[in-house]
């Protein structure tokens, strides 16, 4: 029966097992965060943070027992002199495991092995504005050539218009002027009034204009 | 010994094989916080990388 009897053999020996979690201890210890199985990721607790425990402790006893467990110089250095002072006002938790999900292929589920304070966490985000931005950029600048030449022909479009425009419908206005004029010639009053509203009201629409038509004939 | 009296036909045979198929569930999928794309509960989001308001990968699309 296997009561009580803590941790996961990950299907090794044992010997293939501690060589397996020196190694992945190492790796953190040199990289900060690693990709690994969930499992092993869960199994690695444990030993890191025992390790950074020795760390913190920092004397020449403590440092024998971590290389006892990585058999590694620059690791051992590296958690000494980089890693556990990091963790001076931490009281355990110093590392942290993130799903990551399945791995194409076997399946297998995996994870983040991260020690907590060491993320790096700006990068990516960074790296897909970056990436979208040069695209975008490179896309941009040909779409604002293309915008701007576009725009000023609109530019040219818009500004030659209302000057066609305007003119002509002053000359219409002023010819319905004319003709109403010749039309109507007793009653200067009311013409003379209507040239003066007509003025002021240039800017109204041709409706209004429609709708002063209508009743000057009743006048 | 008994006996089964009749030969299973090829019908009942693969309507009884087919059942597995019934019992096959989809993941329930979680709304990702930040972009709000479907994603396994409990993971990393496969789109932006996000957790628990962090980023933490770099999504292989990007
Ligand atoms: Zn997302």
């Amino acid at each position: 029966m296997r009561h009580k009897k803590r941790g996961n053999h990950l299907s090794r020996t044992t010997g293939h097992r501690k060589a397996l979690m020196r190694n992945l201890a190492a790796q953190v210890f040199e990289y900060k965060e690693i990709k690994t199985t969930t499992a092993k990721a869960k199994e690695l607790r444990s030993y890191v943070e025992r390790l950074i425990t020795y760390g913190k402790r920092g004397t020449l006893h403590h440092r024998r027992l971590a290389f006892r467990m990585l058999q590694n110089k620059d690791a051992v250095t590296n958690l000494f002199d980089e890693i556990a002072p990091a963790f001076e006002s931490r009281a355990g938790g110093y590392t942290r495991v993130v799903k990551l999900g399945r791995r194409r292929g076997d399946g297998a589920d995996l994870s983040l092995f991260q020690l907590v304070s060491f993320e790096k966490v700006a990068a990516p985000a960074k790296d897909e504005t970056k990436k979208t931005r040069k695209k975008s950029a490179k896309g941009k600048k040909e779409e604002e050539k293309e915008g701007q030449v576009q725009k000023a022909q609109v530019e040219e479009q818009v500004t030659e218009e209302p000057k066609e425009e305007k003119p002509a419908k002053k000359d219409t206005k002023q010819d319905k002027k004319a003709a109403e004029v010749t039309e109507q010639p007793g009653e200067e009053t009311v013409t003379e009034k209507d040239e003066t509203a007509e003025e002021d009201e240039t800017k109204q629409t041709e409706n209004e204009d429609a709708k002063d038509k209508e009743d000057k004939p009743k006048k | 010994m008994a006996h089964p009296k009749r030969k299973l036909s090829r019908s009942k045979r693969d309507t009884r094989r087919a059942q597995w198929y019934a019992g096959i569930k989809t993941a329930n999928l979680s709304a990702c916080d930040n972009c709000g794309q479907k994603k396994l509960p409990h993971r990393v989001c496969p789109n932006c990388g996000h957790y628990k308001g962090r980023s933490v990968i770099t999504p292989k699309g990007a």
